[in-house]
């Protein structure tokens, strides 16, 4: 290039070296919290708060043998049960209902469509809280109360705003060619939003799925109102158990339970942590 | 194609297509591509069905309900009784209210600051393309995912109690105060390292917002021999702006909506003394615990208007601050 290249050189060296050190130093305190509960999680109880050691020196693992003889007399894959059902049929509900509305939103001329996409970008920032009291009086009459449906009919009814602009967003880029090709071969919409669309949106339907999958694992409002017998109860729900019993406090078992909670979504995380950030990024930027 | 179309989209249509009618003013002067009317309007609202019923039965029919709630005495078991505006003027005269306003509020105003600067800067630092970039934006991303679990919220509990690893950092600087979970003045301030320690949403947004900037830009500042601090102002800020809206509209919104995290780092007490009690725990309380439904309705309708408000002002205030690229948008 230049003859600034060698000073390039050696200026590159210690500024990557510090870059090197300020980016681990935020990842330490980024991680702390979640080194400190794995540790905390091979600890006895009276040891949690107030040993300095990050890692215990004499690891136990009672914390999670006791575990295994459940909560309060309810054994926890119960909860984990709970909790996949409702995430799973979260995820399934989210990813047809709202592929279907963003189907439409992008890929069907129908009259009014222009003034339903604004009303869905509004529900986008309604905030969720104005329609817990109605919703619940509305199940309450409906007697779905402790039933599972009143964290489910909203997923299959595309009321996820979020999602579903994701989706329009991601139809909006598909070349046109492909399907307007469809409809001279003689297929209709439902054809070309199954065989065609729908492949095609693969990536927006995955980081969808895992952002639903997510927030309905770690939703804890929702069964918190509906849910109020400990057999309904999500993994949110029973790790609340452990605050309600106050005094006693198995801080241990609450750890090791804090943990083995976060494991699905960590996995999660791990396999598909490229759809979820780049999921992420470009819904931002086309805000 | 009439053939396939019968069978996907009903049968009722073959009458109709005499009376086909051109959907809106056709504003696009390209000849439509595929066929438009009556046939097109109905697969687009069986499309639409799902998200149509959903908004009808459960946000718009809701929203209105409320809003009569709003003006009634209700406990969910008797009939709802008319009584005006009392639910809020009770709210204005209510000291609890104005506490969970307060700390709501704080909370808003310090935290989301807090984050998005942080989130700004961890994006600014690895905007530079360096080995092992995407091993960071993965980590610094991991908090967002599991920052609002009730898992976190233990954790969080256990690391500002007595005692515990915040405790004892304070203590190095001769600070006795105690952790403070228990502590009306500092609890509020560990929901906040709370979500502080979320930043890496915002991150990966702002992250992409900088990939964007042009490099010429900062090559002709370096020419001219901008200092780093001129650069940050005068290219970098302007340049991400929009992205830094969304962030700041998002985080903003969300802030006003904390739950679960409030509930469980105060054990479900929105305690000590009130100091965790944010606005929609005080919602939760009135309306379930107290079955004052009417008046949490109220509340819920007086949250919905101030995040209304806000969002408003924030998109009045885009004119002054935001710059959009010719064209895009």
């Amino acid at each position: 290039m230049t003859p600034m290249d060698t000073t390039a050189v050696r200026r590159r060296l210690p500024g990557s070296l510090a870059w090197h050190i300020g980016a681990l130093a935020i990842l330490a305190v980024v991680l702390y919290p979640v080194v400190w509960t794995i540790g905390a999680s091979f600890k006895p109880s009276e040891d949690i708060v107030g040993a300095l050691n990050l890692l215990p020196t004499d690891p136990i693992t009672d914390n999670y043998r006791r575990l295994a003889d459940g909560i309060a007399d309810i054994p926890i894959w119960k909860f984990f049960l709970n909790s996949a059902y409702i995430s799973v049929g979260s995820v399934i509900g989210v990813v047809i209902s709202c592929s279907l509305t963003a189907y439409a939103f992008t890929k069907v001329r129908f009259a009014g469509r222009n003034a339903m996409f604004a009303i869905m970008i509004g529900t986008l920032l309604l905030p969720y809280h104005v329609l817990i009291i109605p919703q619940y009086v509305m199940f309450q009459k409906l007697e779905l109360i402790n039933t599972f449906t009143p964290l489910l009919i909203g997923k299959y009814l595309a009321t996820d705003a979020f999602f579903v602009f994701l989706m329009v967003q991601f139809m909006r880029g598909l070349p046109k060619e492909l399907d307007e090709a469809a409809r001279l071969d003689g297929c209709g919409h439902l054809r070309i939003y199954w065989s065609i669309v729908m492949p095609l949106c693969r990536p927006a339907l995955i980081t969808s799925a895992i952002f639903t999958f997510i927030q309905a694992w770690n939703d804890f409002m929702g069964p918190l109102l509906y849910l109020n017998e400990p057999d309904k109860y999500t993994v949110s729900m029973g790790l609340r158990m452990f605050i309600d019993q106050d005094a006693v406090a198995d801080y241990g078992g609450m750890i090791a339970m804090s943990l083995v909670a976060l494991l699905p979504v960590l996995a999660f995380f791990l396999a598909f942590q490229r759809y979820l950030i780049d999921g992420m990024a470009t819904s931002g930027l086309k805000g | 194609m009439t053939h396939i179309q019968t069978s996907t989209s009903g049968p009722v249509l073959d009458k109709d297509l005499a009376a086909v009618e051109r959907s809106g003013p056709g504003r696009k002067t390209r000849p439509a591509p595929r066929p438009r009317g009556h046939r097109e309007n109905l697969t687009g609202y069986l499309f639409m069905s799902p998200w149509i019923a959903g908004f009808l039965f459960l946000i718009a029919g809701p929203m209105v309900f409320s809003l009569y709630l709003a003006f009634t005495d209700y406990n969910l078991f008797d009939s709802p009784k008319w009584v005006g505006l009392k639910n809020f003027t009770d709210m204005f005269a209510d000291p609890r209210w104005r506490q969970s306003v307060k700390v709501t509020g704080w909370y808003v105003v310090i935290g989301t600051p807090i984050k998005l600067a942080a989130a700004l800067a961890v994006a600014m630092l690895l905007a530079q393309k360096r080995w092992g970039q995407s091993f960071y934006r993965a980590a610094f991303y991991a908090p967002s995912l599991i920052g609002a679990s009730v898992s976190a919220a233990i954790v969080w509990r256990a690391l500002f109690s007595d005692d515990a690893v915040v405790d004892r950092g304070q203590q190095l600087f001769g600070i006795d105060a105690g952790g403070w979970i228990g502590d009306p003045n500092m609890i509020i301030y560990a929901l906040v390292g709370l979500t502080v320690w979320q930043f890496g949403a915002p991150m990966v947004i702002f992250l992409a917002g900088l990939k964007q900037v042009p490099r010429e830009l900062y090559e002709a500042a370096n020419v001219d021999g901008a200092s780093a601090w001129r650069k940050f102002w005068s290219i970098t800020l302007p340049m991400i702006s929009p992205v830094l809206f969304f962030n700041v509209l998002l985080e903003t919104i969300h802030s006003f909506q904390i739950f679960g995290s409030a509930y469980i780092v105060s054990n479900g007490s929105c305690g000590p003394a009130d100091a965790t009690l944010v606005y929609t725990c005080y919602l939760y309380d009135q309306g379930f615990a107290n079955s004052r439904m009417g008046f949490a309705s109220a509340m819920a309708w007086l949250l919905l208007v101030a995040v209304g408000l806000v969002t408003a002002v924030l998109f009045w205030s885009q004119k002054r601050w935001v710059h959009y690229e010719e064209g895009g948008r």
